[in-house]
């Protein structure tokens, strides 16, 4: 199963001498080389795909939008009823992000984006998907069981609260507009830019109140 | 198709164990980076659509979808796509080396146009000359059709009630996409209460929301 392979993270430094290249790793090498050799790929196209999302972009975008709707009431309405264009006038847009619907969390709604069929998400806003989220129990269960799932990212909401499945089966990518965090009046955008997790943007947790102390 | 990847409500798969947002690595291994970056750039060339590739992952096997990890899937698609696309024989892709013919002249994505392409995205949706069929507050049901091909209407959708919350116009028809058609219907939001979907007893106050294609629904049999 996806998630039982987990354990062995080499967390990627590029060349272990200790370590021999794995069967996968040669068969990947000789699939790059044969297409360099017949003219289908450039290798230097190849580095700036991993680069752009590696590197690039990546949820600090997604982080950028809400904490803008946190502070601007303008720009807030804008995205709710227009989210593309108001995406877009932050500068964020394409690949996997054409068509975008934001979901606003209140203190009686709950959001929570899923792709149960592949692993479609937003990623202009908030980059590559999280092993976890492309993993067969997310898929499986966040549609099913969203409130057990919730708590294993540590979430519990009460029953009061209603929550909002989004299985993402088109080319619609949803984000959740998380609540701001209490005892946070006095932060500026990009402080509470820095309170924006990726995960309460999928809509796994909640953001803690604000204390001077949590680092 | 009814395959390994059509994942909502399988039972048994375990706990999620999220790995913490601060430590997780975009990518784990090396090569998952080129096979990402492959699937990208080998997509540049316009031999097939999103649909196609995600076709190419689900017509393997359920087992070995399951049993690969997420980008070993997309490894396995990637081989099928260039192998019923012409671009590289299954001889050369066993033996790593190159046969004699070689593809036509393809217009290969370069370093400079990496970005440009990227923010350019490519837009799905496709004007429909009719009216949207059904409207928002309309109680509909889904289709009970087990296509063999590929499709975007979730098994544990299918012969459901729900409601229309939103209508989206026009976006291109996955099933046809996937065979190299370029149709478009209305997509709607369609909103399905827990219990519909699982049962009274296994649901409490929560809705899951699907996007659906006009033709995988019907108002035969739903609440007018």
């Amino acid at each position: 199963m996806q998630d039982d392979h987990n354990h062995d993270h080499d967390h990627d430094h590029d060349h272990d001498a200790t370590e021999a290249p794995s069967e996968i790793e040669l068969r990947v090498k000789a699939l790059e080389s044969l297409l360099v050799e017949k003219g289908l790929v450039d290798p230097e196209a190849l580095d700036e795909l991993v680069d752009t999302y590696e590197h690039q972009v990546g949820p600090q975008n997604g982080a950028h939008v809400v904490a803008k709707a946190w502070v601007d009431l303008n720009f807030r309405e804008h995205l709710l009823a227009s989210p593309g264009s108001a995406i877009a006038s932050l500068g964020y847009s394409g690949r996997q992000g054409e068509h975008i619907r934001v979901l606003k969390n209140t203190d009686s709604v709950h959001n929570l984006v899923v792709c149960t069929l592949c692993s479609c998400y937003p990623w202009p806003l908030l980059g590559l998907p999280p092993q976890w989220y492309k993993s067969a129990p997310y898929r499986a269960r966040a549609v099913s069981e969203p409130r057990k799932v919730l708590e294993e990212f540590g979430t519990q909401l009460g029953t009061d609260v209603s929550i909002q499945v989004w299985d993402s089966t088109s080319e619609m990518r949803y984000l959740v507009l998380p609540q701001r965090p209490v005892n946070t009046d006095h932060l500026s955008e990009g402080a509470l830019q820095q309170l924006v997790t990726r995960n309460s943007m999928i809509g796994v947790e909640t953001l803690k109140p604000f204390s001077d102390t949590n680092d | 198709m009814n395959g390994g990847h059509d994942l909502g409500g399988m039972h048994g798969l375990g706990a999620v164990n999220p790995e913490s947002e601060t430590d997780e690595p975009v990518f784990h291994h090396s090569w998952e980076r080129r096979v990402f970056a492959l699937t990208l750039a080998t997509g540049f060339l316009g031999r097939w659509n999103l649909d196609q590739s995600r076709h190419a992952r689900e017509r393997q096997h359920p087992i070995d979808y399951l049993r690969n990890t997420y980008y070993e899937n997309w490894l396995a698609g990637l081989q099928t796509l260039l192998v019923d696309s012409g671009l590289l024989t299954e001889a050369e892709l066993q033996s790593g080396s190159c046969g004699k013919g070689f593809p036509d002249q393809e217009i290969v994505l370069t370093k400079k146009e990496v970005k440009a392409k990227l923010q350019e995205g490519k837009s799905v949706e496709l004007p429909v000359a009719e009216p949207p069929q059904f409207v928002i507050g309309q109680e509909v049901i889904v289709v009970n059709r087990h296509p063999i091909g590929h499709t975007r209407a979730p098994r544990y959708t299918r012969g459901r009630r729900g409601t229309v919350i939103h209508q989206h116009g026009g976006h291109i028809f996955p099933d046809d996409h996937a065979m190299g058609d370029r149709t478009g219907q209305h997509l709607y939001t369609i909103r399905f209460d827990a219990g519909e979907l699982w049962g009274e007893d296994n649901a409490g106050n929560e809705q899951v929301y699907v996007d659906l294609w006009e033709s995988y629904l019907t108002s035969d049999g739903a609440k007018q």
